[in-house]
């Protein structure tokens, strides 16, 4: 997992609340086997003119030019600024491989469906909770600028920043040296491993029943 | 001190050990994978040369993707090579690993979140996850149950145990006495009205009240199934003795001295009378209206009688997301959507497919006929094993002569990643658990509704008041 430190990195906004991951990864995609190769299907409904699948070579298909990430500086964004409830909706972790493969790095909200915001920690992207006015306050910069606007996020401080208007945010410790290291989580909690089978052998003491297999 | 509510119980009862920042180590006693969010999982044990941590813990079956016609040539019946490919290598994977799995010509392979209660792999008291966020469902016989996503998966199958928060706890309370032809989806629906998408994050949600204790399991799994679309992980349902009675007797349900152990724990899962909940939620069920949505997110619901709200009206101040929904939907402010002409319909899915689901609408539709303007209406039982027993009842044979499609068992046109799905501007009467933008199909439009509530829009042809049919 790449580790996050410091990104600067070109605003895409997305105003709307409740965008849903089916929205961000449509179901044909998930029938991919693998983890990577993602970032051409991100919003595909909304980005295509022309129906798409996982054998369908996406730059043979008609780019709907009307939608944000078809137009640059937006085809280069780092930085998602979304409305409330981003993420709600399935758990596919997919939508996060599609943000993550197109180049997203962060997202900014008031808030996230619970399940999307824990994918994108086990994937490297930081959801960054801040406040409803907070949010609409980034977006009018971001409509107000003649040129993209570019937010730095930094970590370590734990602020969002443009120019010299910072927003700081709160991440819990474990998730911030997570991301800071890129830590594999299993390995981490693998660390524990002596308390999970010392909890497992009480569980199949008291709860026999559990650890029966079979017919 | 407070008492302590039914989640609490069962995050201490699982609690291994919570690390310095307050992320918790939770034992998960079941995982259930699908062959959509677990190839990567597997690729990824592959990778670090990890083993699943307790074999016996994990149970796999192929739902999300299988073609629901054709099953009796197995793999060979999936017309889709990509999807054919992702069914096979879920099975490569369990024979690899060692994980037990219903394959697709398994007569107890279905939906994941209907083949767990139906085998008894679940059970009170557990914490169950899955690679899928309806994962809620099995919270209806007091387990907490998440969904997850595929680096969970991993994580669940390489250390057992579940890196998370603890959640706050709400309870919501429907009172009053429940009115001829309103259930478990149109309670749910109303809830969903009442907190929004949004309303239940961070928490888990347990159902209360008399209403609720009068709910067999199969409705209150309804209930919990769509707790994710209140945006909160896990619904709950204390056990009683309806869940006793539905648990005993089940293929992995315990028996002889283990049940008598085992029900004797079950007995506390129940929320502790001076327990203190962050929200209570009370919803007056006497006068609720049959529950459909018009709109592109589940919280955009009405009464059957009533008529979608003005933009003055608008949930949001920004009039936007109504606006983007109802061009989408090919609706207007202030309709009425009794009488909506409906070109499909869809009685399936791990929120309505069930055998009471079935019977219901077998009462429904019983020497009725499809409305000509249907072009297509399918039923698509929750298992294989709930397909025979559709078919020993002669609730397929009243379909079949009603002229519904009689399929057999997948998630199938909740979110037609099949063969069922809709085409553009298509409208549906569907018992499914989602009205997102392309969900059943790119450009498709869904109006989620309870199963007698599809019964009754498939044969008038148009969105119905089932409440007329019942007179």
């Amino acid at each position: 997992m790449k580790p996050f430190t410091t990104v600067k990195g070109i605003v895409v906004p997305f105003p709307r609340a409740n965008i849903d991951t089916d929205a961000m990864l449509p179901k044909n995609y998930l029938k991919k086997l693998e983890k990577f190769g993602y970032g051409d299907f991100l919003f595909d409904d909304e980005r295509y003119l022309t129906p798409g699948d996982v054998d369908i070579d996406p730059s043979t298909r008609k780019k709907n030019p009307s939608f944000i990430l078809n137009q640059t500086p937006y085809t280069h964004a780092e930085i998602v600024v979304a409305g409330a409830n981003f993420g709600c909706g399935s758990s596919r972790e997919h939508a996060v491989w599609a943000l993550r493969d197109f180049g997203i790095r962060a997202i900014i909200a008031p808030s996230f469906g619970d399940i999307f915001w824990q994918n994108c920690f086990n994937n490297g992207l930081l959801p960054i909770t801040l406040s409803d006015t907070e949010v609409k306050q980034i977006l009018a910069i971001e409509s107000r600028s003649v040129q993209s606007l570019q937010l730095t996020i930094d970590l370590e401080a734990q602020t969002v920043s443009s120019g010299e208007q910072v927003w700081p945010f709160h991440i819990d410790a474990n998730k911030k040296a997570a991301l800071l290291a890129g830590l594999d989580s299993i390995g981490e909690t693998l660390r524990e491993k002596d308390a999970i089978l010392q909890f497992e052998q009480q569980r199949r003491q008291q709860r026999p029943w559990l650890f029966q297999s079979g017919d | 001190m407070a008492g302590a509510t039914l989640y609490d119980k069962l995050w201490h009862e699982h609690l291994v050990t919570t690390l310095d920042d307050g992320t918790s180590l939770l034992y998960i006693d079941r995982q259930l994978l699908h062959e959509i969010t677990s190839p990567q999982a597997f690729d990824g044990l592959r990778q670090f040369g990890r083993k699943p941590w307790r074999l016996d813990a994990n149970l796999a079956v192929p739902d999300h993707a299988v073609p629901t016609r054709f099953r009796e040539h197995g793999l060979i019946g999936i017309e889709d090579a990509i999807a054919r490919k992702q069914v096979k290598t879920l099975a490569d994977n369990c024979a690899e690993f060692g994980v037990e799995l219903f394959d697709l010509t398994d007569a107890r392979q279905g939906i994941v979140h209907v083949i767990g209660p139906e085998q008894g792999l679940t059970l009170p008291g557990m914490t169950i996850v899955c690679g899928d966020s309806h994962t809620s469902t099995h919270g209806a016989l007091a387990t907490l149950a998440m969904g997850i996503g595929t680096s969970e998966v991993e994580h669940v199958l390489a250390t057992q145990t579940l890196r998370t928060q603890k959640l706050k706890n709400m309870r919501v309370t429907f009172d009053g006495k429940l009115p001829p032809g309103i259930g478990a989806k149109d309670l749910i629906l109303a809830l969903i009205e009442k907190i929004g998408t949004a309303g239940g994050r961070g928490y888990a949600i347990e159902y209360a009240g008399d209403v609720v204790r009068s709910l067999s399991v199969e409705a209150r799994m309804t209930l919990c199934n769509m707790t994710i679309e209140a945006g909160a992980r896990a619904g709950l349902v204390a056990f009683d003795e309806v869940t006793a009675a539905y648990v005993r007797g089940r293929p992995r349900a315990p028996r002889g001295e283990a049940l008598a152990q085992a029900e004797d724990y079950w007995q506390t899962l129940h929320s502790d009378s001076d327990a203190t909940f962050d929200t209570e939620i009370h919803i007056d069920v006497a006068n609720l209206a049959p529950q459909v949505t018009w709109g592109t997110s589940p919280e955009m619901v009405i009464g059957v009688d009533g008529q979608i709200p003005s933009l003055a009206n608008a949930r949001d101040a920004d009039t936007s997301s109504m606006q983007r929904a109802l061009n989408y939907m090919g609706l207007a402010a202030g309709q009425p959507l009794l009488g909506l002409a409906i070109d499909k319909v869809f009685i399936g899915s791990c929120t309505n497919a069930r055998i009471e689901d079935l019977r219901a609408v077998a009462d429904l539709v019983e020497g009725e006929r499809v409305a000509a303007n249907v072009q297509q209406a399918i039923i698509v039982p929750g298992s294989g094993l709930v397909k025979a027993q559709a078919e020993a009842e002669g609730l397929a044979a009243i379909f079949i002569a009603a002229g519904f499609e009689w399929r057999d068992s997948g998630c199938s046109m909740c979110l037609g990643m099949n063969d069922d799905k809709l085409g553009e501007f298509e409208r549906c009467a569907a018992t499914s658990n989602r009205n997102f933008e392309g969900r059943q199909g790119k450009g498709g439009r869904t109006h989620l509704m309870s199963p007698i509530m599809a019964a009754a829009a498939a044969i008038h042809g148009h969105i119905t008041d089932v409440r007329e049919l019942l007179k």
